[in-house]
């Protein structure tokens, strides 16, 4: 959060400079520049500031990739289950963001130090809390996450259990409109007796 | 003046909506014919006045009046022709906008063509539409004015996103819009007939075609969103479980289950409150996705809005929506009568089990999305929801759905005799055994879930023929009698064959590029090389290039096999100078067996290196030409004659309230 409120100063000093005091605006204003000046250096700027917080580009760059290779699927591997913690929903494998890029290098750098994948997962989660898991931990927080989709499965499963058996008892009571008579229950399980 | 005329008529448009809302419903509860029939003029005129606000939004982009806000915003005036149309969408109230215009198009539809519609039933269906269009409406003028103006003008605008400036894009929310609002047709009849208090046959046949048109544009806007991440984003990724790909998701799920259920209201007369149900759940659907996107409550790859006022008020609206039909539906939905009855294995039952698995898998997405937004919200720790989760719950469930989707059209409605059906089918399972040996010896071994989605998708399409072959009679009578049948086959039941085909042939595609993808990253010299998935990519160069209204770095590379040359690939880097953002155009060439797909990146070093990505990504069409196939055969099935020719005329016309004293 600390990157934001640093994002918000400087808008508001840029803002501050356009727009700010009168007095300072207008002694800044040359009498040769049009109306719509400021607006427009305002727009440019949160648009560059905009386009350096988001760009779609290219993430692992060659110069990371390890030299051993079952180090670097590895990597990769792990990589693939962080999420790149400034990015929106994006895992660091797949963001070119400069955070994305420090955190693959830590990646490799534990990976290089001997740790096993878990080690290296852990020590992500101690430095960036669960949110850095795109895959969620298992714990009371997540338990509704967790056990959400057999509950929903198993609620929709007795929705269809109880249709299936008010129906055959409906079906019961609708194709038998009167009930058997002696004589013919008895009937009937003879007929029963001698199918089996 | 023209932006002025277009908010003016906008304003019109709220106030004829009211009326609409209004009038027709209180007629149709009086029995006023005169009353009822102001659903149509007031439908028609509706739909007249957003179109011309429509028109003059998009008249600003075209001529690029930067005097409007929305213009500055989100043109330029070097941006191509194409772009300012697709600008007029690419934004907040722009699509908004674009919304409302499809709503009231879909309302005057139902007002033209809905001659045999009963006047009761068709006073209610444009009165629930209408309502929900005033919320629209409201939303739009009081929080998101499209055609708000700036003074002064600004000399030009700030150019539209440069990742939406693409053909993919630019008619993505099109046809994600036409599926999102179609299914407000759904829930209108869905409302409309908990108003009656009846459901029938008739009924089904009326609200079908709707659906599935809003299906198949919705299939439309998933893929075509699914294609420009694979070749915009620049890594060859389709899918991400992000929240606004959820969002799109969701419906489709439960506009899939409706689609099914509605079957069996209209053949069988039985799952009606069933129906009714996911009718409301897809259209709620549709409005959570829009909400999720529009209101900034993710902030995420594709949400461009963020303003907790506009946000709480779509809360609202979806409360009020959502909330409200399902007071309707629990106080008015146990009492729809059924009368089809079934055994557990049969075509209904076959039915109700992808509905049930729909629906869930709907529930399931729903969770993932908005946990960590719920958690955060009680103040809980952050979490994330990422691919992991929604593979390892989502996965599971389709794969007995697939399973079960070979079997169920040879189910016989009522009762059936699944045994029987098992060695009819005896050829697809040993098809699909074949086709998962026959990869692992071609391919070598790869994951497990690949693996089981190759056969599944092997298994599914042998399935769908045999099927096809029985219902012809294929080698049981002569040929050309077969081929007769062929002929004569309803189209709905085409329909169904090729979108169960298309479905096989996308799971393919899944599997095929989930488990088998090759990847190579590094830099290179011209002259260089390196083989990708069998390929040899031969890096011939780069050069500077200048485009419309961005500069671009084309880098060229040969693609040989065996000393063969295959295809000349050029992959661009784009950059915009007016928002200062790089994008990446990825140079794909397609084949049977999967795409050839190379990126070029960053320059490296003083020698004319360039970092580059090479991937082959085995199958990957096949998903688009799945999906493809899934809209063709949603296409033809509303073609079918008897959607046409029109719903049979109910029985009796007396209210149900009336029927069952």
């Amino acid at each position: 959060m600390a990157d934001c409120s640093g994002a918000q100063k400087t808008l508001r000093m840029i803002f501050g400079f356009l727009y700010g005091p009168s007095g300072a605006g207008r002694s800044l204003r040359s009498p040769g520049l049009p109306q719509w000046w400021r607006p427009a250096v305002a727009g440019l700027v949160v648009a560059l500031l905009l386009a350096l917080s988001f760009s779609p580009v290219l993430a692992v760059e060659p110069s990371e990739v390890l030299d051993d290779p079952v180090l670097e699927v590895r990597a990769r591997e792990i990589s693939k289950g962080l999420r790149c913690v400034v990015c929106q929903n994006q895992s660091i494998d797949d963001s070119n963001a400069d955070l994305a890029r420090d955190m693959r290098v830590l990646v490799r750098e534990r990976l290089l130090a001997g740790d096993s994948n878990d080690q290296v997962t852990d020590y992500m989660v101690s430095r960036y809390g669960d949110f850095v898991l795109l895959n969620p931990p298992f714990k009371v927080a997540t338990y509704a996450l967790w056990f959400g989709p057999l509950l929903i499965i198993g609620l929709g499963l007795f929705v269809v259990v109880v249709f299936y058996r008010r129906r055959s008892s409906t079906s019961v009571a609708e194709t038998t409109p009167a009930a058997l008579s002696n004589e013919e229950s008895r009937r009937l399980e003879d007929l029963m007796k001698d199918e089996t | 003046m023209i932006a002025e005329a277009g908010h003016f008529a906008l304003v019109l448009a709220l106030f004829v909506a009211i009326v609409q809302a209004v009038v027709p419903m209180i007629g149709a509860h009086r029995g006023n014919a005169v009353w009822m029939a102001m659903d149509k003029p007031s439908a028609i005129s509706q739909v007249l006045l957003v179109a011309f606000a429509f028109g003059c939004l998009t008249y600003s982009h075209v001529v690029s009046d930067f005097s409007v806000v929305n213009v500055v915003q989100n043109s330029h005036s070097l941006k191509p022709m194409l772009y300012k149309v697709a600008g007029v969408w690419g934004n907040h109230e722009g699509s908004l906008l674009l919304w409302v215009f499809i709503l009231a198009a879909f309302g005057s539809a139902v007002a033209l063509f809905g001659g045999n519609l009963p006047p009761t039933l068709r006073a209610r269906v444009l009165g629930v539409q209408s309502l929900i269009a005033v919320g629209f409406y409201l939303f739009m003028l009081l929080t998101s004015n499209p055609f708000e103006r700036v003074f002064p003008p600004a000399l030009d605008g700030r150019d539209l996103n440069p990742l939406l400036q693409d053909p993919g894009l630019a008619f993505h929310p099109p046809f994600l819009y036409l599926g999102y609002v179609g299914f407000s047709m759904a829930f209108s009849f869905a409302i409309a007939a908990l108003i009656e208090g009846r459901v029938d046959a008739a009924w089904a046949r009326w609200v079908r075609p709707w659906t599935l048109a809003a299906w198949s544009f919705l299939t439309v806007g998933i893929a075509l969103g699914s294609w420009w991440a694979y070749y915009e984003l620049g890594w060859g990724g389709w899918w991400f479980w992000d929240p606004v790909e959820n969002a799109s998701f969701m419906p489709w799920l439960a506009g899939t289950a409706l689609l099914h259920s509605a079957i069996v209201v209209e053949k069988r007369d039985t799952m009606k409150t069933w129906t009714i149900f996911l009718a409301i759940l897809a259209f709620s659907m549709s409005l959570l996705g829009t909400f999720l996107v529009r209101s900034g409550v993710l902030t995420s790859v594709h949400a461009f809005a963020t303003d907790p006022e506009r946000g709480v008020f779509i809360l609202l609206l979806l409360m009020i929506v959502i909330g409200g039909s399902l007071v309707l539906f629990a106080m008015r939905g146990p009492a729809l009568r059924s009368t089809g009855v079934f055994k557990p294995i049969s075509r209904e039952g076959g039915l109700l089990l992808n509905n049930l698995v729909m629906s869930t898998g709907c529930a399931v997405v729903l969770l993932g999305t908005l946990y960590p937004l719920f958690l955060d919200a009680v103040g809980g720790t952050k979490v994330s929801v990422g691919p992991p989760f929604f593979n390892s719950v989502f996965i599971p469930l389709m794969v007995p759905m697939f399973m079960a989707m070979g079997f169920g059209p040879f189910l016989s409605w009522k009762r059936a005799d699944i045994v029987q059906a098992a060695l009819r089918l005896k050829i697809a399972f040993i098809v699909a055994a074949l086709a998962v040996a026959a990869v692992i010896a071609l391919a070598g071994e790869g994951p497990f879930l690949a693996l089981v989605g190759l056969g599944l998708a092997a298994w599914l399409v042998t399935s769908t023929l045999v099927e096809l072959a029985e219902r012809v009679k294929l080698f049981r009578e002569p040929l050309v009698a077969s081929l007769g049948r062929l002929m004569r086959q309803p189209r709905a039941s085409w329909g169904m064959t090729m979108a169960h085909l298309g479905m096989a042939i996308a799971i393919a595609g899944m599997a095929g590029a989930g488990g088998w993808k090759v990847e190579s990253i590094q830099v290179m010299k011209p002259g260089d090389q390196v083989n990708v998935g069998g390929y040899d990519y031969t890096f011939v160069g780069a050069r500077q290039g200048q485009g419309p209204n961005y500069t671009i770095i084309e880098g060229t590379f040969r693609v040989s096999k065996n000393g063969q040359d295959v295809v000349t690939l050029k992959a661009e880097k784009r950059n915009y100078p007016v928002r200062q953002m790089p994008t990446t155009e990825a140079a794909i060439h397609s084949l049977f067996s999967g795409d050839l797909y190379a990126v070029i990146g960053d320059p490296d070093g003083q020698d004319g290196g360039f970092v580059t990505r090479i991937y082959f990504n085995p199958l990957v069409a096949w998903m688009w030409a799945g999906s493809m196939l899934m809209v063709f055969g949603g296409v033809i099935s509303i073609s079918d004659r008897r959607y046409r020719i029109g719903a049979p005329a109910r029985r009796n016309r007396k209210p149900a309230v009336a029927a069952n004293p």
